[in-house]
């Protein structure tokens, strides 16, 4: 993959060492979408075995945070990047970070759903989890297009998918709340159930972090805890 | 200053009080122009860095500051710097004088041939000073402010030539600001030395610019982004780009900076 950005340093070596860097990043949020998607899918259809396979792959995650940022550690050192190849290792080091909880995101839904009774109460519910799960899953993956195509716009795109995410988050927590009133027995499941809502909430948020960190790396302006308005001066310049 | 050239040609912060200022400065070796016209504040008790790559025209301006350049043949120069309001390309500047109050060092340290002592002691005494006391006491000042007294102190009626190289072009720097200048010009000051002996210059220039205005050209970029607060990037003799050295090296304005900086540029 050659992007305009990327690529046509004097040393190749260089070059090569920051697409690799790219590359193992795509291959890194890949794996996690795919967890994600399989840790929605096992809460869903309550498949206790698909639930396992997310558990024990997480480790595969870990060890491309570790790796990743170990090759990050070694361009600070060797090359002392700048400019547009520093905003770059610095987007690395902090996407991967949250690409990691992300996944340790998806572990601990796949542990609520081994644990998961499925109750009426929770049974019902689990369209609309359903849907959200698939909208934040969608947002991890439109993130990391963004990054893979540094696309400021894409990314402020998606980080504005996380209101419509957590309004379905504040209807979930309503509706599981007024269960849990009508039936005190129902709530243990249903505080599980919680803890998975919870949960994917939190990556919604996670998304939006990767989206805030692709626009500092295509546009060079740190576009956290500043207003939407700010923002989308920064980004669309108006 | 009429107000209407008040405002920085490259929007120096307000806060930043302007040393000096480059207009429209042009600069020929006989018909060739090796500056197209550059402008430029420079900011007053900072360090400004100046890179771009060899043959760019860094050093050239550099030279203009103290008319380094009078001394080269056929070299035409239009334009205006004015250092605290005053044009040095004046006919009526003293040149000598403009020197005292523009120090200047060189990649290679030039000690003369003389004691440490004296060459501390030659500008001064050029200048008519030569109390021994007055000597003393400035000598000791330029050599504690140049980071040398402890290494020296005990052997200053030593050879100059004896000095390693590191602790030649702190002598240098002390010769240079034993006569109080205002500016100081470093031309690739650690070039030519160690790792240690070039991060004890970077230490002094850190430590100097409280009270000088410092202008350094490097090739080596890490080492403007490590003393300068301002860099320019100087492309073909032009001045592509000026701006704090944070923005620079993190997210420059330019394509050819960034291409640069980066490592792109070829």
């Amino acid at each position: 993959m050659d992007i305009e950005g990327i690529g046509h340093h004097i040393s190749r070596q260089y070059n090569e060492e920051l697409e690799a860097i790219r590359s193992k990043v795509m291959a890194m949020g890949g794996l996690v979408e795919q967890q994600l998607a399989n840790a929605i899918l096992a809460l869903e259809e309550s498949n206790g075995a698909l639930a396992e396979s997310v558990i024990d792959t997480d480790y595969k995650v870990n060890s491309f945070e570790v790796e990743i940022d170990e090759e990050c550690v070694q361009i600070l050192a060797r090359r002392q990047p700048a400019a547009s190849d520093l905003r770059l290792i610095m987007t690395v080091i902090k996407t991967i970070t949250d690409l990691e909880r992300i996944g340790d995101e998806a572990e601990r839904i796949s542990k609520m759903s081994i644990k998961l009774k499925m109750s009426e109460n929770v049974k019902s519910t689990m369209p609309a989890i359903g849907h959200m799960g698939n909208h934040v899953r969608l947002m991890v993956h439109d993130a990391l297009d963004a990054f893979a195509r540094m696309d400021a716009e894409a990314a402020l795109k998606v980080w504005h998918e996380d209101r419509k995410v957590d309004k379905e988050y504040e209807g979930i927590m309503r509706q599981l709340m007024t269960y849990m009133m009508e039936d005190p027995r129902s709530i243990p499941d249903v505080v599980d159930l919680l803890w998975s809502v919870r949960a994917l909430e939190r990556i919604g948020d996670r998304a939006t972090n990767i989206c805030e960190y692709v626009m500092y790396l295509v546009k060079g302006k740190d576009v956290r805890h500043i207003s939407v308005e700010q923002m989308e001066k920064q980004v669309l310049g108006k | 200053m009429s107000e209407s050239s008040k405002k920085s040609v490259n929007n120096l912060p307000s806060s930043e009080d302007v040393c000096i200022e480059v207009r429209d400065l042009r600069l020929f070796y006989a018909e060739n122009e090796a500056l197209h016209g550059i402008n430029l504040d420079i900011p007053k008790h900072k360090v400004s860095a100046f890179i771009g790559p060899s043959g760019c025209g860094k050093s050239t301006l550099l030279r203009c500051f103290n008319r380094m350049n009078d001394l080269v043949d056929n070299v035409r120069i239009e334009g205006s710097i004015e250092i605290d309001g005053h044009n040095i390309y004046d006919p009526k500047v003293n040149v000598a004088d403009l020197r005292r109050r523009v120090g200047m060092v060189f990649q290679k340290p030039n000690p003369f041939p003389k004691t440490i002592y004296e060459n501390v002691a030659y500008g001064l005494r050029i200048q008519g000073v030569n109390g021994r006391r007055k000597l003393d006491e400035a000598v000791e000042k330029a050599l504690k402010g140049a980071a040398l007294w402890d290494e020296v102190k005990d052997r200053l009626q030593s050879s100059a030539m004896g000095l390693s190289g590191g602790q030649q072009q702190r002598l240098v720097i002390a010769r240079a600001i034993a006569i109080e200048p205002e500016v100081l010009l470093l031309d690739e000051p650690a070039s030519a030395l160690d790792p240690i002996s070039t991060l004890k210059i970077e230490e002094l220039i850190y430590e100097l610019k409280d009270t000088y205005t410092i202008l350094i050209v490097t090739h080596n970029m890490q080492q403007a982004a490590r003393v300068s607060d301002y860099t320019a990037f100087l492309y073909m003799g032009d001045l592509i780009e000026f701006d704090a050295t944070n923005t620079i090296f993190t997210n420059p304005s330019k394509k050819k900076t960034e291409d640069y900086i980066t490592g792109r540029y070829g």
